[in-house]
Parts: structure tokens; sequence; C-alpha cells
């Protein structure tokens, strides 16, 4: 059966002996020690944190399936150990953001309310969903990142047209372009929101940032301008993972063991990889990063399938 | 005239918020990294698996108990004390949003800001629904 000898796919394969080419052989066994397996899942997670920088879409959703089907991780604690990690980078990428004056701060704590609500609803619910329906879930959430990733990124027309909920909760405002400021209307307030809460629910279930569906709604749906969506949903990010970890330190999915490496590792790469993309351009690097998610995907979808 | 007043608020609150969470992550950084360190010259020698799910013990799960673990000095408790600065730090952000909104007397923005805020302590602080 030469099906049964692909324990490991070949992403985590490459993952695993990327990482490992300067330290010899490495054989994932159970009797690995702390140590040993500490900096190899730290050095594995530096190199998905820095990929996920380089290419803007975040390692987050990367992780569960690198510490899952690459190391037998399972999947609780390895959503906790990912959650902990999004925290990381997403508080540290706002911050440089905030100051380029695009994040809509009320269009952010609005939406807020729906995402960090769906949050703590589906980080409750995860124990009643079986481990291989996770994983589908999961492998669909994969290959809805990697569709969308391969789209084209064309800015829409910016709309002023007024809406009642944007004028109630005055979300209308104003972004820099090389023309100046520039005005902008918020759309669909209730379809966006509704949609937010589904983004706060995926985000604990899976121990992901859900920031395509968080730029899906607020570009798509509510017109925001790109890089206005883009920053928001960094700066909604993290409030959200916050509420899934929250809820993840009580149900014991939170070990100090494995997330510290995962964290430490993620958050470095996330930081050098902000570095890199300040000198060089790494488009290149999306479309690899891509067909990685897509077959990460395909191996969810089979492992979840097969039960 | 008082529309770019609330506009220079936002952006002057949202540099500060930004200062506060390259703090946060700093600090939480470099806990887990003393407790990290710790941890493995103590138990870096220990089997380590994590296949299958045990859940973390009581002393682990909790602020309070995680809070007498470091005084007790263990270095796991160290780790989890850096990895919940790292989860207040988020929270603190939104605390502070509602400050600005309170400061601005920009009550549809407090009620909203308040909400998100009593769910965030509510998940970090019960932890059940």
């Amino acid at each position: 059966m030469p099906l049964r000898k692909a324990k490991y796919g070949p992403v985590q394969r490459a993952l695993v002996s990327a990482v490992a080419a300067g330290a010899g052989d490495v054989h994932i066994s159970r009797a690995m020690t702390t140590l040993t397996l500490a900096l190899i899942i730290g050095s594995a997670s530096f190199f998905a944190g820095l990929l996920g920088s380089l290419t803007g879409l975040g390692g987050g959703i990367i992780i569960v399936p690198l510490l899952t089907l690459g190391f037998h991780v399972n999947f609780r604690y390895a959503v906790g150990a990912s959650i902990i990690s999004i925290i990381a980078t997403s508080s540290g990428a706002a911050s440089a953001y905030v100051r380029e004056g695009f994040t809509n701060v009320r269009v952010g704590i609005l939406l807020e309310v729906a995402t960090t609500l769906g949050a703590l609803i589906g980080a409750a619910v995860t124990g009643l969903i079986s481990e291989s329906a996770l994983q589908i879930l999961f492998g669909l959430v994969l290959l809805f990142t990697a569709y969308r990733s391969m789209k084209p990124r064309a800015e829409h027309l910016i709309l002023t047209t007024p809406d009642k909920w944007s004028e109630r909760f005055r979300l209308d405002s104003t972004y820099p372009t090389t023309a100046g400021m520039q005005p902008y209307s918020v759309q669909h307030v209730p379809a966006g929101f509704g949609l937010m809460f589904v983004a706060g629910i995926l985000s604990a279930l899976l121990g992901i940032g859900s920031g395509i569906i968080k730029v899906l709604a607020m570009d798509q749906l509510m017109r925001l301008p790109f890089k206005v969506s883009t920053t928001t949903s960094n700066f909604m990010i993290g409030v959200t993972a916050a509420a899934s970890a929250g809820v993840y330190l009580h149900y014991g999915y939170i070990d100090p063991t494995l997330a510290f490496p995962v964290m430490l590792g993620v958050l470095g790469g996330a930081l050098v990889g902000a570095r890199v993309l300040a000198r060089s351009k790494t488009q290149w690097l999306r479309p690899i990063f891509t067909a990685i998610v897509v077959v990460t995907a395909a191996e969810m979808l089979y492992k979840g399938a097969r039960g | 005239m008082s529309n770019t007043s609330v506009r220079w608020n936002d952006h002057a609150v949202e540099q500060l918020v930004g200062r506060l969470l390259q703090f946060g992550v700093l600090t939480a950084a470099i806990v887990t990294i003393i407790g990290g360190l710790l941890l493995l010259i103590q138990h870096g020698s220990a089997e380590a698996s994590y296949a299958v799910f045990r859940g973390e013990p009581a002393h682990l799960t909790s602020v309070g108990g995680i809070l007498r673990g470091v005084r007790d000095m263990r270095s796991e408790s160290l780790v989890q004390l850096g990895l919940v600065l790292l989860i207040a730090t988020p929270v603190t952000r939104v605390a502070f949003t509602l400050v600005a909104f309170v400061l601005q007397r920009d009550r549809t923005y407090v009620v909203v800001t308040s909400i998100v805020l009593a769910v965030l302590l509510y998940g970090l602080v019960f932890g059940h629904l």
C-alpha cells in the first residue's frame, strides 16, 4: 500500500527538511525531548511567520496545519498555540499600520462586537464538534483563502452615497490618497456585521485570524477602500483572537511548552519579514504561498474525510 | 471645526495605542522568553508529546492560578503569564479606545466599546458561556 507510506505530506516534509537542513536529519517520533521539539517547532513557526508576513496573507492560516499534520500535535493544542501567535503578530503589525492613518476605528470597534461575540460562542462550542469536522472546515477555509489570494487587488469605485446605518453610527470617513484626503461612505452595515460574526466563529473554531473574510466583508460588502479594509482588519484580528484565547485558557487548550516556541517563532518571523518587505518586492512569493495553502487544504480535507 | 478636532483626537489616540501595543507585545515576549528558557533548562530533557489532548492542570488555566504559580517560581507558570500578558494587550487597547470615546463624549461609541470590552473580560475572567 504505497499510499500508507505518505505519513507526512509534501508540504510538511518540505517545511521540516527546510528547517532541519542545517541540523542534520530530523525524524519526528513520539520520544522527542521538550528541548528538541521546542527548537524544531520554533524554527518551523519562524518560517511560517516569515512567509505569512512576506506575502501579506499572515502566517496564522498555516500554523494549525503545520502543527497537526507536520508534528502530530492535537488539534486543540494547535488551535490554542496558533491563536496566541496571531495576537502577537497582529498587535505588532497593527502598531505600524495605525501611524499611516488608514484605520477606521469606528468601523473596527463596531464590527468587533460581532467578531468577539462570534469568537466567544465559537470557542465555547468547539469542544462539541468532532476533530474531523473541524479539519474539513479548515480545508474549505484554506481553499477559499487560496482562491481569494489569486484574485487581483483592484481598487473599486469609492462611494459617497449616504447609508442609513452608516449615518447612525457615523462610519463615513476620509483616507489619505495621492490626491489628498478622499472621503468615502460605508454601505451594507448589517450584512457586514453578520459576516463578521461568522469570521469570529471561524477564528475561534480554527485558530485563525480570519483576515481574508474580514477584508472581504469590508472591501466587497461595505465598500471601504482596500487600504482601509486591510488596516482595519489588522486592528480587529488581535481583539477577536484575544476573545477566543481567554476562553481557550480556561479550557486548557493553551499549553505553555508548545505555545511559547510557536508564538516566539511566528513573531520573530513576522518581524524579520516586515524588515525584508520594506526593502524588496516579494510579490513572487505569493503564488508559492498559495500553492502551499492549496496542498495543505487537500491534506486537511483528506485527513478530515478519512476520520 | 469640531469634526476636525474629533479626527485629530482619534489620530492622537491611535498613535498612543500603537505605542501601547508595541510595549505590550515586547513585555509579553520578554516574560515568555525568560519563562521559556527556565522551562527548557529545568524540563528540557523530559519527553514531550502533544498528540493526545489532556487539558492543562488547574494552575495553568486561570489568571489567579498562574499568578500563584509565578509566586512559587514555576517556569511553566511564568511562560503562561507572558501569554496572558499578550492576551491582555488587545484588551487594554479596547480599554484605551473606550477612554478616548468617553473624553469625546461620544455616547454611542462608549456603549459600543463597552460591549466589546465586556465580552473580552468575560472570556478572560470566566471563560465559559
